[in-house]
């Protein structure tokens, strides 16, 4: 470690995967049609994804956010169909 | 003969049934561990059908990365055939050796069911000695097989004759029908319908010997085709089982 350089910090990341847009998303269309019979009116644009949390030691944010990005591109998501909204907090 | 490689990962549950088709068809077949880096010398390969690695991610997320499919992709891109059935064809998406990917069934039901398909291109490992147009009863059995890709990946597939096989009638909402695709090389084949569940009559149809029993080499691949189209004859059940009397079924009820 470097005169200069700080202990790494811990990240908690959330990874959300979404069906791109334009994506039919045959789940999301069926909890919107339930939504009026349960008496729900109103409701629009249902789309159904999974999330994915973990906690990550990065030297800084920057860094953080580049091994996410990298690890969505190339496991978490299938870019043919799936995007990534990524949320990384300190601590 | 021909030795046929055919992938178990954890989860996989069709690798007996190929290889059960493969030797019925007069080859001979081995199953090639999802954890070896090595094929073993095999001159092709199957990726079956079942739920590698519980599907988990999604279908075909992690089994890409078995150390053996480093070793398929490298077969792959030296011209060996390759052939992803149901799972294995999510599995070769996810691998990169094929494009596009599978969504869940445009309806949300897991398919059960038999389907007729059309030969739509005979320019591929599975296809080449089938004629265009011919038609075949093969089941499926699945839940995510709706293909789907970018526009341009799809007018790149229709302008070089890769969509091998269609639905007569679309069960999952696959774009144009696709059943089934081939890369670039056409030494790849990935396809939701199992051929391997109809090779014999008491499955129900023999359609998919047609196509399974031309599983053989592509053009630039290492010359050792897979003959099987004689030996299957002289393998078929014998003549008291053969006839809707002599069923093992029917003679149980009787």
């Amino acid at each position: 470690m470097g005169l200069w350089q700080s202990d790494p910090v811990n990240y908690s990341v959330l990874v959300e995967v979404q069906l791109r847009p334009g994506i039919a998303d045959p789940q999301g269309s069926t909890i919107e049609r339930s939504l009026s019979t349960l008496g729900f009116d109103g409701i629009g644009g249902v789309r159904v994804g999974k999330s994915v949390r973990f906690d990550l030691e990065a030297d800084d944010e920057a860094a953080a956010r580049r091994q996410v990005d990298d690890l969505c591109e190339r496991f978490l998501t299938n870019p043919v169909i799936e995007d990534a909204v990524v949320t990384i907090e300190a601590g | 003969m021909a030795q046929v490689g055919v992938v178990q990962f954890p989860g996989t549950n069709c690798e007996l049934d190929a290889v059960e088709a493969v030797r019925h068809l007069g080859g001979s077949a081995t199953l090639l561990w999802h954890g070896d880096a090595d094929l073993g010398g095999v001159d092709a390969v199957i990726v079956p059908g079942g739920f590698a690695h519980g599907d988990y991610l999604r279908p075909g997320a992690i089994a890409r990365f078995s150390p053996v499919m480093a070793a398929v992709v490298d077969f792959a891109e030296r011209g060996g055939p390759v052939v992803g059935i149901c799972n294995g064809f999510q599995v070769l998406t996810e691998a990169g050796l094929l494009p596009g990917a599978l969504q869940k069934n445009r309806d949300l039901k897991f398919l059960c069911t038999t389907t007729e398909l059309e030969i739509t291109s005979t320019d591929s490992v599975l296809t080449r000695r089938l004629a265009v147009g011919d038609r075949l009863r093969i089941p499926i059995n699945h839940f995510e097989g709706n293909y789907t890709c970018a526009p341009e990946t799809l007018a790149d597939l229709q302008a070089h004759d890769r969509i091998v096989v269609r639905y007569v009638d679309n069960p999952n909402g696959s774009v144009a029908d696709i059943a089934g695709i081939c890369n670039e090389g056409r030494n790849v084949v990935g396809l939701m319908p199992h051929p391997e569940r109809a090779c014999h009559r008491l499955l129900g149809s023999q359609d998919g010997r047609s196509s399974w029993a031309r599983c053989s080499t592509a053009r630039s691949a290492p010359p050792s085709e897979i003959r099987v189209e004689d030996a299957q004859v002289a393998r078929e059940m014998p003549a008291s089982l053969s006839t809707a009397a002599g069923t093992p079924a029917s003679r149980h009820a009787a």
